[in-house]
């Protein structure tokens, strides 16, 4: 097996298959700690480790710091409105103050696309994109990925569909670089006016009927509408988008396979997280026995945890 | 150059006294009592089988307890509960190498606290190994008692930790290595080496 050679983790378009499928490994080492009374191991000791969102999150900087806490790490969260890039500090000046206490990984998040890179060109620490503008969020496509890995016991050849707002998505295309690397057949389905023009060059199937996504496909990962990116009018209304690219019951019970009674028993559906109950997923399918997206938020500790122990050991890319 | 140390024989023989050791019984097959190997009691026994449970250390170590298992089972009739043990995240060199190792899965199904615990690994060489494996232990719980059992103590200790159980003492230089082949997961015969690094 291949070592991490990595200092930064900025997104998947840049990690080949080993990498992935190291990361994905460690990870599975590393999801046994977090089921131990003491849920510590020492690995990261003497370390600190920052975590820097300039946009809210709660899922994300929780499963970061909790990660990094179950190695031992010290760590830090700076949240942007008490610091001073409200005083008009750029946000490399901000991260290279924060260096200069000695940091060793900072994890951001930023509403820039690019904006890690910046930071990983600009600072001698390990940089972790944890979601930059509508670009990558390595760390919950890892996560994702993993938790298929545990369902189906591989990802090659699992088809995977992508459902919702592809066009803002960071989020699905982590997915599709990391998924397609793996050998998964990858669908995004959604409204025409949120898909991107050109996404099938990055190897995926486009699809605007729902129904037969969710015929054809052994797992959904669906979408949050996001509805602070959405002043443009991209969507008629959250009911419209709902009745069309909703998840619910009905639609599940319809979209059996042939020959089969009730919704197909292997399909699972996913979500990144928050949930717009009733908007992309009804409640009964959120909390449903197909649903595994509390499974996706444990997992996403011991993938970060995986991360963090990685990038930390390697000395330069 | 390499010089053979024990071979197939000689590790079987070397794993079944260290049951009988490990059971506090006095070793009576006649492969070792021929060779006046027979072991007296252990003054500080008495509990035997009683509470115990091995726990191998990643990875050949996993695999002797395997074997110990085994013949505990042979001599006994009972199964005594095992647990595979990864120290990657516990090494104290961890800070200093770059890139990180691979961490493996610890694998412990049982709870270690009030058992007696016997530690396996193939080689006993500075300790650190053990320092590290007793630390991720007491994070599991709290044994009654840690032992420890290695095929070969090649001398050389960095720490005041020592062996209870040991197949055989190897004296080594410290430039040397100690290769330990076991044909599970591979194609050879069982022996031990000693390498001199070129």
């Amino acid at each position: 097996m291949s070592t991490f050679q990595r200092k930064h983790l900025l997104g998947l378009q840049e990690l080949s298959r080993e990498e992935i499928e190291l990361i994905l490994q460690t990870a599975t080492s590393f999801k046994e700690v977090s089921s131990r009374d003491i849920k510590k191991v020492p690995a990261l000791r003497g370390k600190t480790v920052v975590t820097l969102f300039f946009e809210p999150s709660t899922r994300t900087r929780i499963s970061f710091e909790l990660a990094a806490k179950r190695l031992s790490a010290d760590t830090l969260n700076i949240a942007i409105n008490v610091s001073s890039t409200t005083k008009g500090e750029t946000l490399l000046d901000t991260a290279k103050n924060i260096e200069a206490m000695s940091v060793d990984a900072m994890v951001v998040r930023h509403s820039l696309s690019g904006a890690p890179f910046i930071l990983a060109q600009g600072l001698q620490c390990s940089v972790i994109n944890a979601g930059d503008g509508c670009r990558e969020h390595p760390t919950q496509a890892l996560l994702d990925m993993f938790t298929l890995k545990e369902k189906f016991g591989h990802i090659e050849g699992l088809k995977v569909a992508i459902v919702g707002d592809i066009l803002h998505s960071r989020v699905a295309r982590s997915n599709i670089w990391g998924l397609t690397k793996l050998g998964a057949q990858v669908t995004v389905c959604g409204p025409a006016t949120l898909m991107p023009r050109g996404i099938e060059d990055m190897g995926v199937h486009v699809s605007y009927d729902l129904k037969d996504v969710l015929k054809n496909s052994d797992a959904i990962i669906a979408l949050r509408i996001q509805k602070e990116r959405q002043q443009d009018k991209f969507l008629p209304s959250l009911r419209e988008y709902s009745r069309l690219f909703g998840i619910n019951q009905a639609k599940l019970q319809e979209a059996r396979p042939n020959g089969t009674v009730g919704p197909s028993p292997n399909l699972i559906i996913m979500h990144p997280g928050p949930t717009n109950r009733g908007v992309e997923l009804s409640a009964e399918v959120a909390d449903g026995k197909q649903s595994v997206i509390l499974e996706q938020v444990t997992n996403g500790v011991a993938v970060r945890m995986a991360v963090l122990y990685l990038v930390l050991g390697a000395k330069g890319e | 150059m390499s010089q053979k140390m024990m071979d197939h024989e000689a590790i079987h023989k070397a794993i079944l006294r260290m049951a009988h050791e490990i059971l506090e019984k006095p070793a009576t097959p006649p492969e070792v009592a021929g060779r006046g190997l027979a072991i007296p009691p252990r003054r500080d026994g008495g509990s035997g089988i009683k509470n115990l449970a091995l726990i191998g250390i990643r990875t050949q170590g996993v695999t002797l307890a395997d074997r110990l298992k085994k013949a505990i089972k042979d001599i006994e009739g009972v199964e005594v509960p095992m647990g595979v043990l990864d120290i990657t995240l516990y090494r104290d060199d961890l800070t200093l190498v770059g890139p990180k190792p691979l961490v493996r899965q610890t694998y412990i199904d049982f709870d270690i606290t009030d058992k007696r615990i016997v530690l396996v690994d193939d080689v006993f060489f500075t300790g650190r190994t053990i320092r590290a494996a007793l630390d991720a232990l007491v994070d599991f719980g709290r044994p009654a008692k840690i032992e420890l059992a290695v095929l070969v103590d090649r001398g050389h200790r960095e720490l005041p930790i020592r062996a209870d159980f040991v197949g055989k003492n190897i004296p080594t230089a410290k430039s040397q290595n100690v290769k330990v082949v076991l044909q599970e997961g591979h194609d050879q015969q069982d022996e031990v080496l000693i390498e001199d690094n070129p």
